[in-house]
């Protein structure tokens, strides 16, 4: 049993070990708190759990909710990829530093990321607040303050998933395809976009699974007023507060919410399985080929 | 076409790739351009089709000066010596790319796809995609991509660099084949001297960012005209100031009233038709003689034979002149 136990993981004993160790702390810490929410919610009967999130207010935390994932992810896919461009293929000064800047809505709290956009945006005493609000646009305390929030924490992602991709596949592809004519635009659409299309997508799905949660910093820059300017993390931490059979809502909306977030992820990981079958047929292509006459080989 | 390169210079941050480089490549030939790895070759095709600017100097092709056009106005083919296969394309995408840029109608794209899948002989495989093909297969994939918008010219950068040896003495000659089928002005990067004389018809050989020796394989290796190109270009003996090549190196077993240098035969190594005597002078120097089979069965030479070896050629550069000296063996 312990013979060949050389390596970590390998042996039996040691296999099971591992596995119980991985499979406890994720049940800790990931499942019993998600069934968690899931019995609490169905505790108050289905009825009340689908009526709690049915209410106007909810409605509109929901659609609420969704426009700022709209806003903010194809907001921070396109300028993710340009940036991701700039930092992999061109040497500047100040790149390091340019570098280190997009990890700080990873390393700021979310309350600060708030705090720093109402200094900037806030109606009064503020740096450019002032002068929009004298010309008639609010921004804190509006939805477009929460979109500029949401969008500020969910900035990492797509340039930290499309970097080394993008230093992975080099530039001799995008050369070979300027050698046989392509323009920069025709490159970047044909050759650039299709090979980095999983760091893309990965960093789009995490993009939206952050925006969907954003509590922090939104809450901050939100007037909180509920069919207004509340989100669905708001939505939830209100119902909360309130007590009583506001709960069950809160915790209904949180499932909801939760079940988004997997549908994100899910979408993905299906995207991909076909995306894969198209691509490498590794296994599947090679037999039928020698039989399956096509356009181009068919003497006939 | 035909290539002129005319005084072209490049730094890159301060390292002098190229300095004052001038070739001419005539139309229709084969022109490898040969150097160490440093030697600014790659840098010099990679100025000719427009992946890289010059500091100054221009490059012509076929009388009209394209030294400020860009790459894709070119109308240049490249090999890259890493394919530079599109991934996600199958092999009949990868070919037709340059066409369906140039939106060329389909069918145009379907028979010249299939003519070139003859030619690179991939018959077969239009739909399999890059990661399922071998280095060899790939590298035709990426010359037929190449060659489907008819270039006026052709440019191969290390293009058997990755492969194995066997699949690279295949390529070579089935290159030079290729040209002799298409007919299209081609210049192709390598370090393989050997590889350089195989296929060209011209070499360039390059050495620190200048051009030290172009001509035909055969005047290169018999006129060198630097010690570089002479020792760079086929086998050499270095013994004091002047060069030797192995097979101008006689090795008898009497001193035979010449003047000659006693030697002791370290190590014979049988190499088919010919054979390979490695030999150390008293003071040190080594040395290697190359033999046919029959000469060096005559002499019986073992590991520790003591010879007498006299060049009957040998070549020095002083003041940078190459002189050839023939030294006639004594009649006995």
């Amino acid at each position: 049993m312990t013979a060949n136990a050389a390596s970590l993981g390998q042996g039996r004993a040691s296999k099971w070990g591992l596995r119980t160790v991985a499979l406890v702390y994720l049940g800790l810490l990931l499942i019993l708190p998600v069934i968690g929410i899931f019995f609490e919610a169905i505790s108050y009967g289905i009825g009340t759990a689908i009526d709690a999130v049915t209410t106007p207010e909810a409605q509109h935390a929901f659609f609420l909710t969704i426009v700022m994932c709209l806003i903010a992810v194809p907001l921070n896919t396109i300028f993710g990829v340009l940036t991701a461009l700039v930092l992999v293929r061109q040497k500047f000064r100040g790149k390091a530093f340019l570098n280190a800047l997009i990890d700080l809505p990873f390393a700021i709290s979310p309350v600060v990321i708030g705090l720093a956009l109402l200094l900037l945006y806030g109606p009064r005493d503020s740096w450019l607040g002032e002068w929009f609000f004298e010309n008639g646009i609010q921004i804190i305390f509006s939805p477009i303050g929460m979109a500029i929030a949401t969008t500020f924490v969910s900035l990492p992602f797509v340039v930290r998933e499309v970097e080394p991709v993008l230093r992975e596949i080099g530039t001799d592809q995008e050369q070979a395809a300027s050698t046989l004519g392509a323009s920069g635009w025709q490159t970047f659409w044909r050759i650039t976009l299709p090979a980095i299309r999983w760091g893309v997508t990965y960093g789009v799905v995490l993009a939206t699974a952050r925006a969907l949660g954003e509590f922090g910093a939104v809450s901050v820059v939100s007037s909180n007023v509920a069919g207004e300017t509340e989100t669905v993390p708001l939505f939830v931490a209100r119902q909360y507060e309130l007590l009583g059979d506001h709960v069950a809502g809160a915790y209904s909306a949180s499932i909801v919410l939760a079940i988004l977030a997997l549908l994100t992820l899910a979408s993905m990981n299906l995207i991909r399985r076909r995306d894969k079958v198209a691509a490498t047929p590794t296994t599947i292509a090679i037999a039928p080929q020698v039989t399956e006459p096509t356009d181009e080989e068919d003497p006939r | 076409m035909s290539i002129e390169v005319q005084n072209a210079s490049k730094n890159f941050d301060g390292f002098a790739a190229l300095t004052d480089v001038s070739i001419n490549v005539p139309d229709g030939s084969l022109t490898a351009l040969l150097g160490p790895s440093g030697s600014g070759k790659s840098t010099l095709l990679r100025i000719i089709a427009g992946l890289e600017v010059p500091d100054s100097g221009r490059v012509v092709i076929s009388g009209q000066d394209v030294t400020r056009q860009s790459v894709r106005e070119r109308d240049i083919g490249f090999v890259f010596q890493h394919y530079a296969a599109f991934k996600h394309m199958t092999v009949r995408d990868n070919i037709a790319f340059g066409l369906r840029i140039r939106k060329t109608p389909r069918d145009k794209i379907r028979d010249r796809v299939k003519e070139l899948m003859h030619l690179v002989q991939l018959q077969g495989m239009a739909h399999r995609y890059p990661s399922q093909l071998s280095g060899g297969q790939r590298q035709r994939m990426a010359l037929a991509r190449a060659l489907a918008v008819e270039p006026k010219v052709l440019l191969l950068d290390e293009p058997f660099g990755a492969l194995d040896a066997r699949v690279r003495k295949e390529l070579r000659t089935w290159l030079r084949r290729l040209h002799d089928e298409v007919h299209v002005t081609t210049i192709f990067v390598t370090h393989d001297q050997e590889e350089a004389m195989d296929v060209a018809e011209q070499i360039v050989v390059m050495n620190e960012g200048r051009v030290e020796q172009a001509g035909e394989p055969r005047d290169l290796y018999e006129q060198p005209q630097t010690e570089f190109v002479m020792s760079f270009v086929g086998p050499v003996n270095k013994l004091g100031d002047s060069f030797i090549r192995p097979h101008d190196l006689d090795v008898m077993l009497e001193p035979n009233g010449g003047p000659v240098r006693e030697a002791m035969v370290e190590r014979v190594v049988h190499l088919g038709f010919e054979v390979r005597v490695e030999l150390a002078l008293p003071d040190g120097e080594k040395l290697w003689a190359q033999l046919t089979r029959v000469e060096a069965d005559s002499l019986e030479l073992d590991d520790g034979t003591i010879v007498y070896v006299r060049p009957s050629r040998r070549k020095t550069f002083r003041d940078g002149q190459p002189h050839t000296e023939e030294i006639q063996a004594l009649q006995q």
